[in-house]
């Protein structure tokens, strides 16, 4: 079975966000870059589903030239092989569901691994959106997936529970937390990384369905207080919640 | 296109959900902008508070009623809405951002070629075109961002906008739809209620602990201001690693992010990650020993005192104040 599993490469989410020179984009200056942490779900249940059914693992990103640190990340977790869609333009989630529609074509993958969430622009749908290109099924946020055959059988995390979801391959399945545990990358994989190869291909320019106009900083909470640091403060606190924030 | 505005609308166990009235004032305010009718759109078998969408000024909802629809089903959904929307030309189609909007408002966004402005927090109809607002970078900014396609998807955080009550002198129409041939490929085909109560993605007031509660066992102390307040009980990702919560209550950046009208956090330090996944809050209270733990920063209230006397007694004086 070919596989392929899409990857973003973003910042660590202990970034503290700082508004760039022309305030659409943040300020990359200090930032670190790490592989965006739902996507090591999906690659850790990539090769899962490779070592079961047997094939190859293509890793996919479309990004600038930096995201082949997340690339190798991958392959050095075994992923066979690496593939860059490179653009320097800044991608709507439907410019980077194309390009990556287009490659997952190209290479004939039947079932393809993503991220439930991109942790910098937080949309949790390139996933979907690339499935719909692809004519393919989509299940999102799996929490636990079997793959019997042509049929799947997945378990996706929503409000109050999980809904039980039956499909069909081809698919695009978004992985949330708790789909598995990923392997740490050995020494051996790392080594093994540094010889396996990373396609680049420039993608045609396209157009953004949506423009962002300006990216700004939340207005700053008030600080609070602090009403007390034991037991007497509680009556207190009880009283500001009933009357001041009426919230009981 | 149409001036049509589709607000669709979410059921669970036939009873549209809260969020779903939320759609429809969200509706009426971008389709009284571009002077539109809002449609509302649902699916289902037997609603039991249909008639609720006439309180807030809708006159014309159209009803996929399929016993196959009771639960969702993407590949279905997707057509069904598609087919509203062919036959409406609707130019806005709002969603509510729960795990089904999320899910369904790109599948239509890909097959009509519509952007997708997902979470969006507030909106500006005052210039000339509208304008919205999303976080990015689970909260810690903000991005204003506007449509450059003709047909529009968006999706609305629960609990920010009001449901507001409006009149209408029509009655409310419901077009009953015949559905044969529902495309079932991807279908959900059984519910799995997690036991204890509410989600913290629906609830109104949360009370979250921490590391600082040492053990497993004393989120008793939790669950109990929980159980008095009506709460949802969270946690930080240190207690969910630590094995002593499920990771459904995550709060946090790889958790869920809420808005409740009041978060309590018990023996939480307010990581950055923690934060981002809860200071839209409405009110934010505080209990930490450590006076210059970061969840000061954003709470309205605090107390800098230990979690194991502050929360029986806080406890106590609510159900005093309740009785
Ligand atoms: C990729 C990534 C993603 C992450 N995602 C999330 C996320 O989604 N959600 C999340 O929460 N975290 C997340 N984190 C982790 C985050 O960085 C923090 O480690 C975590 O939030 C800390 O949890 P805590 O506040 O419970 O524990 P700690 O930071 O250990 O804080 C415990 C607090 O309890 C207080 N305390 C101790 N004893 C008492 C007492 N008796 N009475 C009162 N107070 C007491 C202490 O003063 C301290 O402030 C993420 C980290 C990474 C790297
Ligand atoms: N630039 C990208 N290159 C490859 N995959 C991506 C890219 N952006 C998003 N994805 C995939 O889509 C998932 C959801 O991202 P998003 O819809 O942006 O939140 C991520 O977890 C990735 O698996």
């Amino acid at each position: 079975m070919k596989v392929a599993v899409c990857i973003s490469h973003v910042p660590d989410t202990a970034t503290r966000v700082k508004i760039g020179q022309d305030e659409k984009l943040i300020d990359p200056t200090g930032v670190v870059y790490i592989i965006n942490p739902y996507d090591e779900f999906a690659v850790e249940e990539a090769l899962k589903t490779k070592e079961k059914f047997g094939g190859e693992v293509i890793a996919i990103s479309v990004g600038n030239e930096n995201s082949k640190e997340s690339i190798r990340k991958a392959l050095a977790m075994g992923v066979d092989k690496g593939i860059l869609l490179k653009t320097e333009k800044i991608l709507d989630s439907f410019g980077i569901a194309r390009a990556l529609a287009d490659e997952i074509k190209a290479q004939q993958c039947e079932i393809v691994f993503m991220g439930k969430q991109s942790v910098d622009y937080d949309d949790s749908i390139v996933g979907q959106i690339t499935s719909e290109l692809l004519g393919f099924s989509c299940i999102s946020n799996v929490v636990d997936l079997k793959i019997e055959g042509q049929k799947l059988f997945a378990e996706r995390e929503i409000e109050g529970g999980k809904e039980v979801v039956e499909s069909e391959t081809p698919a695009v399945i978004t992985a949330q937390k708790g789909l598995n545990e990923p392997r740490y990358a050995s020494l051996k994989g790392i080594m093994a990384s540094k010889k396996k190869e990373i396609l680049e291909k420039l993608i045609p320019d396209t157009e953004n369905l949506t423009e962002v106009l300006r990216m700004r900083k939340p207005v700053a909470k008030q600080p609070g207080r602090i009403i007390g640091t034991d037991v007497s403060a509680v009556p207190e606190l009880v009283r500001l919640l009933h009357e001041e924030a009426k919230v009981i | 296109m149409s001036n049509t505005v589709l607000a669709i609308l979410e059921q669970r166990e036939n009873k549209l959900k809260k969020v779903s009235f939320e759609v429809l004032s969200f509706s009426k305010n971008i389709a009284s902008k571009i002077s539109a009718e809002v449609i509302g759109v649902v699916f289902g078998s037997n609603i039991d508070n249909l008639n609720d969408i006439h309180k807030y000024g809708i006159s014309r909802v159209i009803y996929y009623k399929c016993e196959d629809l009771a639960n969702y089903s993407p590949s279905a959904y997707t057509d069904l809405v598609i087919e509203a929307a062919t036959e409406t030309k609707a130019e806005y189609f709002i969603f509510g951002d729960t795990a089904l909007g999320k899910d369904l408002a790109p599948r239509v966004g890909a097959r009509l070629n519509a952007g997708c402005i997902m979470d969006c927090m507030s909106v500006d109809l005052t210039g000339d075109s509208i304008v919205f607002t999303r976080p990015v970078y689970a909260g810690k900014a903000l991005i204003d961002i506007e449509f450059k396609s003709d047909q529009k998807v968006v999706t609305i955080r629960p609990n920010i906008f009001k449901a507001n009550v409006s009149e209408v002198s029509q009655e409310l129409k419901v077009e009953l739809k015949e559905v044969s041939n529902l495309n079932l490929k991807t279908r959900v085909i059984e519910y799995k209620k997690s036991e204890g109560k509410l989600d913290v993605a629906e609830a109104d007031i949360i009370v979250s602990g921490g590391r600082g509660l040492k053990a497993p066992e004393n989120f008793s102390l939790v669950e109990n201001l929980a159980d008095v307040l009506g709460a949802a009980v969270g946690a930080s990702r240190a207690a969910v690693d630590a094995g002593w919560r499920p990771h459904r209550e995550q709060v946090g950046q790889t958790g869920k992010t809420v808005s409740p009208t009041l978060y309590i956090a018990c023996g939480i330090s307010g990581a950055i990650q923690h934060l981002a996944g809860m200071s839209s809050s409405k009110y934010i209270v505080a209990i930490n020993k450590d006076k210059d733990a970061p969840i000061f920063t954003v709470a309205d209230y605090g107390v800098a005192g230990d979690v194991f006397e502050i929360l029986p007694a806080l406890t106590e004086e609510i159900k005093k104040a309740k009785a």
